[in-house]
């Protein structure tokens, strides 16, 4: 067996997903080669040659893998697939973009979002919002996986893989980078934090969502919201914590004026701890929280920032 | 231009779904179903490009069973000017759906094809990249914005570190993020209407594909219930527990 890991990474560093997929892929077993494509990603080969279980780092440097769009990606990895039994990627939007597509032109199904390898052929992932877990088994002769990373501990660094570059250059004249807005911010990354405090329609307001900062400077968390928190346009996309936005299972994730709609719970139940602060003691939010806080947010967050 | 939108008959999502006893799969007996709210939102996007005048025909299309027509007569009542439907009684999973929509796609010949970014029931999130891959053509998902401009499309797409814009050469394949536009509801004289437009049937056999997967669903849990916690009645109650029960901060 033999398995090639998609390396996620963003200006020009290895992003922490990676190290989950390759933790999967050990999972399967076999040989684990991980390919690293963009521009100018040398040291993100390097820092993915230190990952634990991998033999061979592959680079494809180019500009037209710059961006990582799907369709030179997804071109790339058809002409690499055929060495592999298995492709895997972080369940990430990158990895979500691209892999279908190595699926589809290669001819086999995609399976979304393992959260657990049962062994070569089988996996089991959530279905249904997380309310039910399949285990689906594959006979096709690939294998092509995107990994929920809180699934999955990450391996560790100490590795030192061999770097070898690939010259594959695909051409792409359909799709074009225009621009990104990307969020800036100081704090822990969503998906890796160890605390996540998460504010929702009940935060009121963008404004407001500043009485998360002290408390999540105190903790060293990353902030969170729900949907209707980012529908609203109180804070950017990219906190939108649930089945359709960021899956995190951290030690201690805190639900500030937030329901607990099920999509919502879908990206968060896993976590260790889990506290709610909400005025209706009767919200859904309370039955997955290990404490629960009933009362007015505009009171409680001032309190407990400053009882940290 | 003409617009192709694929819509799917899913549960609702607000219904809480339970586990069959035998464990094959999910129990849908007597479950209220509907579009996919993705779906909705790929309805909507395309019927306002028409009001823009920007699209000149609306195309909805759907693959499964019989009482899948309901949501196709949605997309007529929405504002979709005629729809297909792909009737099946099999599982279908997101490969061969890609494989049946890259054949409507191709007899068709539409400018632009929308879909949901991930169907609420298997949460896939693979059907549109398949079908872009299968067509040969780019792909913009995960868009919170649409713009047609010329013979090109600019979609911004809902990344994990923020927003990204790209531009697309037409015909191209978007899938839709929450953010995309707010779905109108249906009014009843167009419920009524919606009747009366032209609604096509065909088998997967008529598109010459096989709907056979090798994915086998083995088993269908329960995932592991969270044991209900406590109420704290203060913050000082509540910092007490983290630090000295719970032992996470
Ligand atoms: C296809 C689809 C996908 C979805 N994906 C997601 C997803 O990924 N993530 C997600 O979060 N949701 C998602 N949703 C939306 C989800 O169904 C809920 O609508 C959403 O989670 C509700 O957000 P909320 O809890 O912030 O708002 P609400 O349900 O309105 O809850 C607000 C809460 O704040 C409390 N509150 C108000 N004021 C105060 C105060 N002063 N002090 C204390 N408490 C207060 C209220 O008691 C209430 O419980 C999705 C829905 C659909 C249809
Ligand atoms: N059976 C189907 N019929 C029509 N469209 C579908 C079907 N399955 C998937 N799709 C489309 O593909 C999108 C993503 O589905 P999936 O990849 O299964 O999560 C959906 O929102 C639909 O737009």
């Amino acid at each position: 067996m033999s398995i090639l890991v998609l390396a996620e990474h963003h200006d020009g560093q290895l992003a922490g997903a990676t190290a989950h997929v390759v933790a999967a892929a050990k999972a399967i077993g076999g040989d684990i080669d991980v390919l690293v494509a963009g521009e100018n990603v040398g040291a993100v080969a390097e820092a993915a040659a230190k990952l634990d279980g991998v033999s061979k780092v592959r680079v494809a440097d180019n500009a037209v893998y710059a961006h990582q769009l799907a369709e030179p990606m997804g071109a790339l990895l058809v002409e690499l697939a055929g060495d592999y039994s298995h492709v895997l990627a972080a369940a990430t939007t990158t990895g979500k973009n691209v892999l279908p597509r190595v699926a589809a032109l290669k001819d086999v199904s995609q399976i979304s979002e393992i959260v657990e390898v049962v062994d070569a052929d089988t996996f089991k992932r959530p279905i249904y919002a997380g309310n039910a877990i399949a285990t689906v088994k594959s006979a096709d002769s690939l294998k092509v996986i995107t990994v929920r990373s809180t699934g999955f501990d990450a391996v560790a660094e100490g590795g030192s893989a061999a770097v070898e570059s690939v010259d594959i250059v695909a051409d792409n004249s359909q799709s074009c980078f225009v621009k990104q807005e990307l969020a800036q911010s100081d704090r822990p990354e969503l998906a890796a934090a160890k605390v996540v405090i998460s504010g929702g329609r009940g935060m009121g307001s963008g404004e407001n969502f500043k009485l998360l900062d002290g408390i999540a400077d105190k903790l060293g968390a990353a902030i969170g919201a729900s949907r209707a928190a980012v529908d609203a346009g109180f804070v950017p996309n990219d906190m939108q914590v649930g089945q359709t936005g960021k899956i995190v299972a951290p030690e201690l994730y805190i639900a500030v004026g937030i329901s607990g709609a099920i999509q919502h719970l879908a990206g968060m139940k896993d976590s260790k701890v889990i506290v709610a602060i909400n005025k209706d003691e009767e919200a859904p939010i309370f039955q997955v929280a290990d404490y629960g806080l009933v009362g007015d947010l505009f009171e409680i967050l001032p309190e407990l920032e400053s009882k940290l | 231009m003409k617009v192709l939108v694929a819509v799917k008959r899913v549960i609702d999502y607000n219904v809480k779904i339970r586990v069959k006893a035998d464990h094959s799969d999910v129990d849908l007996t007597n479950v209220k179903m509907a579009m996919n709210p993705f779906c909705e939102i790929a309805v909507e996007e395309a019927v306002r490009l028409k009001e823009k005048g920007v699209a000149t025909e609306v195309v909805a299309v759907t693959i499964g069973p019989k009482a899948a027509q309901e949501q196709l007569r949605t997309a007529l009542a929405l504002g979709a000017d005629r729809a297909i439907h792909v009737e099946t009684e099999e599982r279908v999973e997101s490969l061969a759906a890609a494989k049946l929509l890259a054949k409507v796609v191709e007899e068709e010949q539409p400018g632009l094809v929308i879909l949901g970014k991930q169907a609420i029931d298997t949460d896939n999130n693979q059907t549109g990249q398949m079908l872009a891959a299968l067509a040969g053509l780019p792909q913009g998902t995960f868009a919170s914005e649409v713009v047609v401009e010329g013979d090109k499309l600019q979609v911004t797409r809902e990344i994990d570190g923020g927003l990204q814009t790209v531009e697309l050469t037409l015909p191209a394949i978007v899938t839709t993020d929450l953010r995309l536009n707010e779905p109108r509801y249906a009014k009843l004289p167009d419920i009524m209407k919606a009747k009366k437009k032209p609604l096509d049937v065909k088998s997967p056999a008529d598109l010459g594909v096989e709907v056979a997967s090798k994915l086998t669903l083995l088993k269908v849990e329960s995932p592991a219930e969270r044991k209900g916690g406590i109420k704290v009645g203060s913050v000082d109650e509540l910092v007490d527990k983290l630090k000295n029960e719970a032992k996470v901060i």
